[in-house]
């Protein structure tokens, strides 16, 4: 239900947000962000300032808003007016029932003085107030002409009306439409370091959440509160215009309405707060038995857990019905005040029009405004936490949109001649954190088709060589040169173009395994392209032994292939991407050393005439490169060969010896 | 789905639901007398100028508006109740149902999908079901006793309700019948659009490595535009609703008036019914909306429903027995015959025809490169699957046949992935042995090269430690998960590939205290480095699913290729010799 619940009675329920939560759930098949919704408003809104940053959004719209507007004043000036008219009606058929038992030919006047010289004061009263035309037929020509005209007023409140909120709709989707797209271009010019910086969830939950409950909130409120507003206004307004001690009666049931639905909604808060607490330990429960669903298994522990499961479970359940019972009981209340107000104005009204201070037809027209009068003033009730909760989501929409950015690229880009895959690193130094320096000085120079294999301990900078080469990070110091070229003056997209990376973590998208290694490849890459990439990188194996084969789709969390297997599809991608330079990041960690090997063969024809980086723990890996750099606290310590440095007894052979000594010794 | 969902585990509480529905008819018919008394207060009182009429009415009135309320809030009292219930045990239905999947039932839905559907999905159902009880249940009340009234009121008049009704029923509901697919429409382009974003921030290294950021633009304006298109669509189907509907409303009250006033000025009716019919007018139309409100928020339910059902629906793959053994000679010996398993519908099997015997006191390590059925091999054993063909022993017992409890007792696995469960490291580590002494625990996890830095942790054994174990490193939880298996003291201990994030020193250490710690026991050990294996009595060579080879490392290095290959790509030719 996204917009089902725009009018009509259904939107009378509690205003609570646990009501409105589960809409913003996660989408189906979705990872495990449930836990993220539904948390308590941030405390330091800034609600004018996001208020008015969130309206200024929709400024291009500001014509399309102002007629929306327009339309929405007459159409509800019509509505209101409609019943009054209405009421004339009744008046017209009231006065024919009067002055059928009087003789035709009197006036009303003569015709009240002669019943109240009949004793009957009361009804002469009645008659002096009415349009009476004593006589035996109600004059159903004034009746006909009212009703024409009141039908007319109708039609025309429907068409503004509809008119009304399909501008508004328009307003409200472009308005999304474009802060979508704020926000996705934004998240492409925001730097890595954001994304390292913070939690992927957050970013996450910004980006989707939080946009599609600004939406929910526009589609709810933008048409709804003026057309609440305009309409409480004006039913006020005739109502005191019909009588406004009537009015009053009424009135006297809006404070007490007031203060029973935040009584109770301020009774209910903490129960969903209790309900939303418990909800969340279930779930957290729920999430690791599921993700360890197979140790659960293995050490027979389903009794417990299932135990566990039914306490929290119950938890929820009462935790849940004291929650809902509560805040269940405020449509009650606001129908019991409301029939309350009926009654008054039932009886008030009866007592006026037995005086002849008021029209049957008026209190009827009133009858139909006071129930009016009430929709609108619980909608708006409802609408405040609503707009709470949609405005602090812009904000936080606004915090992402007002982070930081990279450095645009160079108007006129430089572009090297011809890519050989010529590095160089010329005085580079860097730091992720201002007080601390990591990589100072850094020089390094290396010939096309060379491979060059990064080692040493974790922190030392090697994966940060790579990020800077790949300018995901921009240099602090010095420069990095390929072929001739400054990368800093070329584009990123240029400069990337160049390089084909296979990374630590393995990202694959939801989309078949023939689709994922394609990813990198130019648009209409061959299948046969693809199952030839597959095979060079030992990936073709065991997409066979899937249902699916090539057409197995990966799902989001890629749980039908194992870490290695999604590091293989990751490979045979930078294989069929075919670049000039290649990054090797930890890529083949999980992968056996055999299988490794094998990859690395197929590596080394793709490698011939490329230059490339491997990161690796694993010397084992490492051993035929070109240029081995050691690595120790952001500097480099030693570089040369296996041989060399092997027999220059220095950090690497300590490294060697670490890992192979006892290997060695075993075997020998 | 809904529908069959909703009454398989609403029948427990039919009496519940009896007097949620007799309480709603009471509140409903309390509400439609109103406008009858308001009626005779016209027609007795003010037209007769009767005031103490009026008055006593006016009192009549408000006792029929205070049992109004209190069956109103009987209703939500037992209709809250009720529907947390029914959400609650659909909850545990659907998590006792995942408890009984093996792990490939597990694999296929995705734990995520599962998580989703036992959480969020039964929410929303929960929710639809509240919403039924508190307002559905009386909207078909609502309807036909307004027409009832109303008819109660004038007959001939009441006819004009086969124009009305009618007329909104079919407009409302080819509104209805258009939006629905609409809405279902933006729901999955939300879901489109929000999947683009996800996979653009967990993937924006490789889409900035492979340059597709033009590409991920395209992609995202394409779903957003779609997206954008279909809620417009539906948003102008909604405009027309409610201006449609209170066109409707309001000039049915038109043709009311007019009607009425023809019968009245003939005496067929008093004024007052004429008001009052207005009013049931006003209920029966009312419900007809509420009615067809609900229907719109049936489909996401629906969409839900479908998915628990599935979930409801599916049989594991591994069944417990019907006649379980219960009593095992508990030595621990372990055999594969013939084993074979192969995915549904998969062109190759993941393992074939592998027969092995590993016995107590001995060491089996399985070696093979990634892919090749290792893991898939292990998880046969304590039945996270089962075997497609041929047999798994324990003690020569079909673990088939086995008791799960009993099964469980004799094996200590430590999966690939070592996942610790939130709580402290005490509790992690008597995870199969909830009677260790902290001794046995201390002990086990000086085997495991644990103890050192569960010492420096703040707390010791009480340290705690995140969901996932989050919160330690991949080599310190690897090692708490083999210290977990350890406190277990099993017969059967399965090792999958759990050394892989230990330095080279600490992996010989640990493997050197293990040897002790295990020396009666069968330990089954799946490696990739061969220096972890190479001690073992037994090394199987897998290659594709099939063993290609069986014996010692002496044995093997002699007489198997594949495992030559294996040896010589991790160590040079010189070393392995």
């Amino acid at each position: 239900m996204t917009t089902a619940d725009k009018q009509g009675p259904a939107t009378d329920r509690a205003p609570e947000a646990p009501a409105s939560a589960p809409r913003r759930g996660p989408a189906p098949g979705g990872g495990p962000m449930a836990r993220m919704m539904g948390g308590p408003i941030d405390k330091s809104l800034n609600f004018k300032g996001s208020g008015k940053r969130l309206l200024a959004q929709m400024r291009p719209e500001r014509g399309l808003i102002t007629v929306a507007l327009l339309l929405g004043v007459l159409s509800v000036a019509l509505t209101v007016v409609g019943p009054k008219v209405l009421g004339r009606a009744t008046d017209l058929i009231m006065a024919g029932i009067v002055g059928r038992d009087l003789p035709a030919g009197l006036t009303k006047e003569q015709a009240a003085d002669l019943l109240r010289a009949h004793g009957q004061g009361g009804l002469a009263d009645l008659v002096a107030s009415m349009p009476v035309a004593p006589g035996p037929h109600t004059d159903f020509g004034a009746v006909g002409m009212v009703l024409l005209f009141v039908a007319l007023i109708y039609v025309g409140s429907s068409v503004f009306g509809f008119v009304q909120a399909r501008i508004a709709t328009r307003v409200v989707q472009r308005t999304v439409f474009r802060m979508r797209e704020q926000v996705e271009e934004k998240l492409a010019r925001l730097p890595l370091s954001y994304f390292d910086k913070q939690q992927r969830g957050e970013v996450l939950s910004r980006a989707t959440n939080d946009i599609d409950n600004i939406q929910q909130t526009l589609q709810q409120t933008l048409s709804q509160i003026v057309a609440s507003l305009l309409t409480i206004v004006g039913v006020l307004g005739m109502m005191f215009w019909i009588s406004w001690l009537l009015a009053l009666v009424a009135l006297v049931t809006v404070p007490v309405s007031v203060v029973v639905a935040t009584k109770v909604g301020k009774r209910a808060q903490p129960q969903f707060v209790q309900q939303w607490k418990t909800t969340g330990k279930l779930n957290a429960h729920i999430e690791e038995m599921y993700t360890g669903h197979s140790l659960v298994k293995v050490f027979g522990r389903e009794k417990e857990s299932a135990a566990l499961f039914r306490e929290q479970n119950d938890a929820l359940y009462s935790a849940g019905f004291k929650a809902q019972f509560i805040s269940g009981i405020i449509q009650p209340a606001m129908m019991f005040i409301g029939n309350l107000n009926y009654v008054l104005v039932a009886v008030v009204g009866g007592l006026r029009v037995a005086s002849g201070a008021l029209s049957i037809g008026d209190v009827q027209a009133f009858i139909q405004y006071s129930r009016q009068f009430s929709q609108p003033l619980t909608q708006v009730a409802s609408m405040a936490n609503l707009v709470q909760s949609g405005v602090a989501s812009a904000e936080r929409v606004f915090e992402l949109l007002d982070a930081a950015e990279q450095h645009p690229d160079a108007e006129r880009p430089a572009r090297p001649e011809q890519v050989t895959g010529r590095v160089a690193f010329e005085g580079v130094s860097f730091r992720y954190d201002e007080n601390k320096p990591l990589i100072e000085d850094l020089s390094l120079s290396v010939r096309p088709g060379q491979t060059v294999a990064i080692v040493g301990p974790t922190g030392a900078g090697k994966t940060t060589l790579v990020n800077l080469l790949m300018r995901f990070y921009e240099v602090r110091d010095g420069r990095i040169v390929l072929d001739g070229v400054d990368i800093a003056e070329m584009s990123r997209e240029e400069l990337r173009g160049h390089i084909g990376m296979v990374l630590q973590d393995t990202w694959l998208f939801g989309g078949t395994i023939a689709e994922n290694i394609a990813y990198g490849a130019p648009e209409g890459t061959s299948r046969d392209k693809v199952v030839e990439a597959a095979r060079a990188t030992h990936v073709d194996r065991f997409v066979r032994t899937l249902p699916d084969g090539y057409d197995t789709v990966i799902d989001e969390e890629g749980a039908n292939v194992s870490v290695g297997e999604k590091q293989l599809i990751t490979i045979a991608r930078a294989f069929l991407a075919e670049p000039a330079i290649l990054v090797l990041d930890e890529a083949t960690s999980s992968v056996d050393t055999r299988t490794e090997v094998l990859i690395q063969h197929a590596m080394a024809q793709l490698r011939s005439g490329r230059t490339s980086f491997v990161i690796a723990h694993r010397l084992s890996t490492i051993r035929d490169a070109d240029l081995i750099l050691v690595m120790e606290n952001g500097s480099i310590v030693e570089q040369g060969t296996h041989g060399t440095l092997l027999s220059a007894d220095g950090a690497y052979a300590r490294l060697y010896a670490a890992q192979f000594a006892e290997a060695v010794t075993e075997a020998g | 789905m809904l529908v069959r969902l909703a009454r398989a585990h609403l029948r427990p509480y039919r009496r519940s639901i009896s007097l949620i529905v007799l309480l709603q008819l009471i509140q409903t018919l309390a509400t439609l007398y109103l406008p009858t008394l308001n009626a005779d207060i016209i027609d007795n009182g003010v037209v007769a100028g009767d005031t103490g009429y009026i008055f006593r009415t006016g009192g009549f009135m408000i006792a029929v508006t205070v049992l109004q309320i209190a069956c109103a809030i009987g209703a939500v009292y037992f209709g809250a109740r009720t529907a947390m219930a029914l959400g609650r045990d659909i909850r545990a239905a659907v998590f006792d149902r995942v408890q009984l999947f093996s792990a490939r039932e597990v694999g296929r839905f995705g734990a995520p999908s599962l998580i989703t559907r036992t959480t969020n999905d039964v929410q929303q159902v929960q929710m639809l079901v509240l919403m039924t009880f508190t307002m559905m249940v009386s909207a078909p009340i609502m309807c036909v006793g307004g027409i009832a009234m109303a008819l109660n009121q004038d007959v001939p008049l009441s006819a004009l309700l086969l124009v009305i009704v009618p007329v909104l029923g079919i407009l409302v509901s080819l509104i209805v019948r258009r939006m629905r697919p609409l809405f279902r429409g933006v729901q999955e382009r939300i879901d489109t659009v929000n999947r683009v974003l996800r996979e653009q921030i967990a993937g924006i290294r490789v889409i900035r490595a492979f340059v597709r950021d033009r590409y991920e633009r395209e992609r995202f304006a394409g779903a957003n535009t779609d997206l954008y298109d279909i809620s417009i669509r539906a948003g102008r189907l909604m405009s027309m609703m409610f201006p449609l509907v209170m066109l409707i409303v309001n000039l049915s009250s038109v043709a009311v008036v007019w009607f009425g006033g023809l019968r009245i000025d003939a005496k067929e009716m008093e004024i007052g019914a004429l008001t009052a019919f207005l009013s049931y007018l006003m209920y029966i139309l009312m419900s007809i909306m509420m009615a067809t409100f609900m229907v719109m928020m049936l489909p996401r339910a629906e969409v839900c429903a479908e998915r628990i059902q599935e979930v409801l629906a599916t049989e594991s793959s591994v069944t417990p027995p019907a006649a379980p053994v219960s009593t095992l000679r508990r030595h621990g010996e372990l055999e594969l015959r013939d084993v074979e398993f192969r995915f549904p519908g998969a062109e190759q099997p993941v393992l074939k025809d592998i027969s092995l015997i590993a016995r107590p006191g001995e060491t089996t390590a399985v070696i093979g490169s990634t892919g090749s059925g290792k893991s898939t091999l292990l998880g046969l054993v304590p039945r996270l699957f089962d075997a497609t063909g041929g047999t798994v022993l324990v003690d020569g017992e079909d673990v088939r046949t086995l008791a799960p409890e009993t099964l469980a007792a004799v094996i200590g696995l430590v999966p690939q992935k070592p996942y610790l469960f939130s709580g402290t490291v005490a509790s992690n580590l008597r995870y199969g042995n909830p009677d260790a002494t902290d001794d046995e625990l201390w002990h086990a996890l000086e085997t495991a090269q644990a103890r050192d830095f569960v010492a420096r942790m703040e707390g010791g054994l009480d340290a705690s430690i995140a969901q996932g174990g989050t919160n330690v490193s991949g080599g310190q939880r690897q090692r708490l998960a083999i210290a977990r298996a350890l406190v277990r003291k099993p017969e059967i201990y399965l090792f999958d590939d759990s050394f892989s994030a230990l330095d080279y020193a600490t992996d010989a250490a640990l493997r050197a205290a293990l040897a002790r710690e295990t020396d009666r026991a069968t330990v089954v050990i799946v490696a990739q480095r061969v220096s972890t294996i190479r001690g073992a009595d037994r090394i199987v060579v897998l290659d594709e699913g099939r063993i290609v080879g069986t014996g010692t490392h002496g044995e093997l290095m002699a007489g198997n290729e594949t495992y030559r290959e294996i040896v010589l790509s991790q160590l040079t030719e010189q070393e392995a010799a």
